[in-house]
């Protein structure tokens, strides 16, 4: 009688790379997880970014087992895990805020996974885990009297003891203060490091996705808008969703009127540009020209060169030390931004009202599909 | 400002729908779970009060003085209510005062065991459970002996004058004051309950923003305590108004007899009395049904209890 | 907002002003620390006077327990002085260890049968839908807002009306039907509010971490849920304890011990009531305080 087992029955041994196979999931009236394919290779520290609501949670919960895909599989190595339950799952999750057991010390929170799966050395093992996550000394208390920190590493802990195929991380840094939250993102990638298990994070933090990660996913409306090394998506976004998501973008809609050589010419608010052909995703018609904010000059006289310039009016500068900030607006009305670093002897002397010239090497520039409104989702997203 | 200054992940969020309810649907589970508990208020709640329905429609056998037979006599109700219509304000009246003065004795009591009593809280907690445990007709037998005319308080005030009638067993003082006491505890604890729930910063922030202290209480203490004070008001008035032990060992024989003390004496001292006390009971219970129904939808609350 | 997008990799220090002043020197004014003080200790005196006037019968119950009476003991024998005799012999009263053991008996069978069913009831209605539901809901509040008087009196018109013909007659056993039938309600709804506090991640997190349907509920959520169903426990033993109304038209011969004190009122309440009557406070006291430390010592 199910009532009164207490142990673990149909745990299933799988080992390999995780997969998601066309994962749907439809709650009531809406689609969470749309048609997501997803492959993360063994040993690899994984990260799926995105605002809240966009279904990078769902997707976690689905290999958790703590939720069932409407439609598609979802596999470890060749172990169909579809339909198993959580507690069948070579699979563990660090949960946002915790959910540390109030009732049990430090130690039977840890030992709690062990236990289950009958492992006799349930105690030892725990205390392994303590060791890792440097908790041993807390081994004794009750959660409540730890700290948010405290309590992250030993909800860690008690996830890692069972050397799962696959660690879960949902927003596990959330919680924490800034500074902590570094702290413990230097540390998490050092556990991966040393454990080597797949780690899968879920965050909406960009910044902790791209410090951890070795690649991300970045996840909007149920699906995965583009996927890879942190370098290449902030290098070279895919859509405008992506290029206002991670990292900022400088964003002007206009239209591809030719090409020349390996670049493509576009049209954009009266002014010509180039953007080399591999690095648009799109190759005639509108387009959505982009350009990151620190690759942007910002000159009061007219650069010497091919084109890349636009005339702009400045309208606030702030100074922060290392770099000042300029917000400038573009002859089409939009507000660009643009980041330059203090390298100078001379005192910056631009002033908010001054007429200037902003020049960028056409190298950096990227092209997007024009969608105004996908940009301005993830606009008001982050 | 600046739109760079801004740094996303400060907050934290679910994504997607919150996380499983743990709600499970339906299955057999459900009603075996509820099934027992479910049956027991079946057979001794519900049909108990459908033959008590039933009971007020009867009518005696003549000659046969506690005997009935099956009927649709309405005219029990109409006996009910006309012979009877003084006891019904009584009740109504003296469950009323005694649940507003329960209130202004409880509302301090729960505020200061919330917000005051720091390490306390559990002490306090225990004093006002621990008098039931001396039994309610002791108590209320002791209440005899304090205001009796040649008890303390009789004597002080008959002392200073301030006694018009002499005395205060036998009077409706003294059902109210019982009332008050022994209902006190269930208005306390609905009271702390919600206020222990509140953010004392919420309070506080309202003692901030309205410099006058009933201001602060008006618009920020009271409606965060407001589904406590629905539950204690209802937990206080509802037994109090079908109590009759107050009134039998406080008040008098005549005066301050209340709607209980008839149903009471029409089934164990009148013969033949069933039809019409089951009629009482009956409209006691619609008329408080009622009253409750209007005052949960004046005050809307779904969470009651 | 302006039309940039606001992440970046590269935050802005934060400015050094926000995080390094300290903190506000000002206190509040003098008038309004006055104030504060009076409305602390002003709620503070008034709750402790309200504590006090719910002692005083209680502390009347333990004083008049020592009353050397004649006739009754209603009005303090001055003359005979304070006596241990009714102590010694808590006994000595016909009929009221009975009426003790008889209330007892009651409380220790309607608080476990309630309390099983209510935590059962308490379950399906917080972590099932079912179709009636809704009416399950109602039919557990309903009996709490029916005056005693009218359970009562329904009861005893079923008992002598309809139950009478399966044998059942008034005494013990309708007293326990009875008190369980009020008993389930408050707790349903004591269990009911734990169960609500209840994170649903914490047994998301067990099964997470391989214990089955068992062991999750076994393990972590009837462990959380248990200070729920104590206090419940409690609360039932309590309201069956000191029922008197109900009781009254339900018990026929058998006598509880409040309905011996009702029922001795007009010949006079023998003293030995107000030794049981208090001792049973003093008992209870004890073991609420002692539970507490228990409770306290565990979460340590």
């Amino acid at each position: 009688m199910a009532l009164f087992s207490t142990g673990s029955s149909g745990f299933r041994r799988a080992q390999g790379d995780l997969h998601l196979e066309a994962v749907t999931k439809e709650f009531a009236a809406f689609t969470a997880v749309d048609d997501l394919s997803l492959t993360v290779p063994r040993g690899s520290f994984f990260a799926l970014l995105g605002p809240s609501g966009c279904g990078k949670t769902t997707t976690l919960r689905m290999v958790a087992g703590l939720e069932q895909p409407t439609r598609g599989r979802v596999l470890i190595g060749d172990t169909d895990l579809t339909g198993s339950r959580p507690y069948e799952r070579p699979v563990n999750t660090v949960f946002q805020s915790y959910a540390l057991f109030p009732h049990l010390t430090i130690r039977d929170n840890v030992a709690f996974g062990p236990k289950r799966r009958g492992d006799a050395d349930a105690a030892r093992s725990a205390e392994d885990a303590l060791e890792l996550v440097q908790m041993s000394a807390m081994a004794g208390r009750k959660p409540a009297q730890l700290s948010g920190g405290q309590q992250q590493r030993v909800a860690l802990a008690r996830a890692l003891v069972n050397r799962p195929e696959v660690l879960l991380l949902d927003e596990p840094l959330g919680a924490l203060d800034l500074k902590l939250r570094r702290q413990m993102q230097v540390e998490l990638k050092r556990i991966q490091t040393e454990v080597g298990l797949t780690f899968i994070h879920v965050t909406h933090d960009q910044e902790e996705a791209m410090t951890m990660a070795d690649t991300v996913a970045v996840m909007n409306a149920g699906r995965i808008e583009q996927m890879g090394h942190p370098e290449e998506l902030y290098d070279l976004p895919r859509t405008s969703f992506v290029a206002n998501f991670v990292g900022q973008s400088n964003l002007g809609t206009g239209r591809i009127t030719g090409a020349d050589g390996h670049d493509l010419v576009v049209e954009v608010a009266g002014t010509t540009v180039r953007i080399p052909r591999d690095r648009s995703a799109v190759t005639s018609g509108p387009i959505m020209f982009g350009v990151r904010p620190e690759k942007v000059r910002i000159s009061t006289e007219q650069p010497a060169g091919a084109g890349n310039d636009v005339k702009a009016t400045v309208m606030d500068v702030s100074f922060t030390g290392v770099a000042t900030q300029f917000l400038v607006t573009v002859p089409s009305g939009a507000v660009w931004g643009v980041y330059e670093q203090n390298l100078d002897v001379e005192r910056n002397t631009i002033r908010p009202g001054d007429a200037v010239w902003l020049g960028w090497d056409s190298g950096h520039a990227f092209g997007v599909e024009a969608d105004e409104a996908s940009a301005e989702e993830a606009r008001v997203a982050s | 400002m600046t739109a760079l200054a801004h740094t996303a992940g400060a907050g934290t969020h679910a994504g997607g729908p919150a996380p499983g309810q743990g709600r499970r649907r339906g299955g057999i589970a459900a009603y075996l779970l509820l099934l027992p508990g479910a049956l027991w208020l079946v057979l001794f709640f519900l049909l108990p009060l459908i033959q008590l329905f039933a009971v007020s429609l009867q009518s005696g056998f003549p000659g046969y003085p506690g005997y009935y037979y099956r009927d649709v006599n309405a005219g029990n109700y109409l006996t009910a209510i006309t012979q009877f219509a003084g006891h019904f304000g009584r009740s109504l009246l003296y469950a009323g005062l005694a649940t507003f003065f329960a209130f202004v004795l409880a509302y301090p009591l729960a505020y200061a065991m919330a917000f005051k009593a720091g390490r306390w809280r559990n002490v306090m907690m225990i004093a006002v459970i621990a008098p039931f445990f001396t039994s309610f007709i002791l108590r209320t037998i002791a209440w005899r002996q304090i205001l009796a005319d040649e008890g303390p308080v009789a004597r002080v005030l008959n002392t200073l004058h301030l006694l018009p009638g002499g005395r205060i067993t036998e009077t409706w003082v003294a059902v109210v004051a019982g009332l008050t006491y022994n209902f006190l505890p269930f208005m306390v604890l609905p009271i702390y309950a919600s206020l222990e729930r509140a953010d004392p910063k919420v309070i506080e922030a309202g003692g901030d923003l309205y410099a006058n202290g009933f201001t602060t209480f008006r618009t920020v203490t009271l409606p965060v305590s407001l589904p406590g004070v629905i539950a204690g008001t209802l937990l206080t008035f509802i037994p109090a108004a079908g109590d009759y032990v107050n009134a039998e060992l406080l008040g008098s024989d005549r005066s301050t007899k209340m709607v209980g003390n008839v149903i009471e004496s029409q089934f164990f001292r009148v013969l033949g009395g069933f039809p019409v006390a089951a009629a009482l009971s009956f409209t006691l219970m619609a008329l408080i049904l009622a009253m409750v129904f209007v005052y949960v939808r004046r005050f809307g609350t779904e969470e009651l209890l | 907002m302006t039309g940039l997008s606001t992440a970046t990799a590269r935050p802005a220090p934060t400015p050094a002003t926000g995080a390094s002043r300290p903190p506000a020197g000002r206190g509040p004014s003098v008038p309004r620390r006055v104030r504060t003080w009076l409305t602390t200790h002003v709620a503070m005196i008034t709750a402790l006077t309200v504590l006090l006037y719910l002692f005083v019968p209680v502390a009347y119950t333990f004083a008049f327990s020592f009353n050397d009476y004649r006739k009754s003991n209603i009005v303090w024998n001055g003359a005979a002085g304070p006596t241990l005799k009714h102590w010694r012999d808590p006994c000595g009263a016909p009929g009221v260890c009975d009426a003790l053991v008889v209330s007892l008996q009651v409380g220790a069978i309607a608080t476990v049968v309630a309390t099983v069913l209510g935590t059962m009831l308490a379950f399906a209605l917080v972590r099932h839908r079912f179709p009636g539901r809704g009416v399950s809901n109602v039919l557990v509040f309903i009996p709490m807002a029916t005056p005693e008087i009218v359970l009562g009196a329904s009861l005893l018109t079923i008992f002598v009306q309809g139950f009478s013909r399966f044998g059942l007659r008034l005494g013990f056993w309708t007293i326990v039907i009875a008190h369980i039938m009020f008993c389930i309600s408050f707790v349903v709804v004591t269990v009911k509010a734990r169960l609500q506090s209840l994170d649903p991640r914490l047994e998301e997190a067990a099964q997470d971490l391989y214990a089955g349907p068992g062991g999750t509920f076994w393990r972590v959520t009837f462990p959380l849920v248990l200070p729920g169903i104590v206090s419940a426990a409690l609360l039932a033993f309590s309201l069956s304890f000191d029922d008197f109304i109900i009781t009254n038209f339900v018990s026929g011969d058998e006598t509880t011990f409040p309905k011996f004190v009702y029922v001795s009122y007009l010949r006079g309440i023998p003293a030995q009531a107000n030794v049981i009557g208090f001792s049973m406070f003093v008992i209870a006291v004890l073991l609420v305080v002692a539970g507490q430390l228990v409770g306290n010592a565990r979460k340590r």
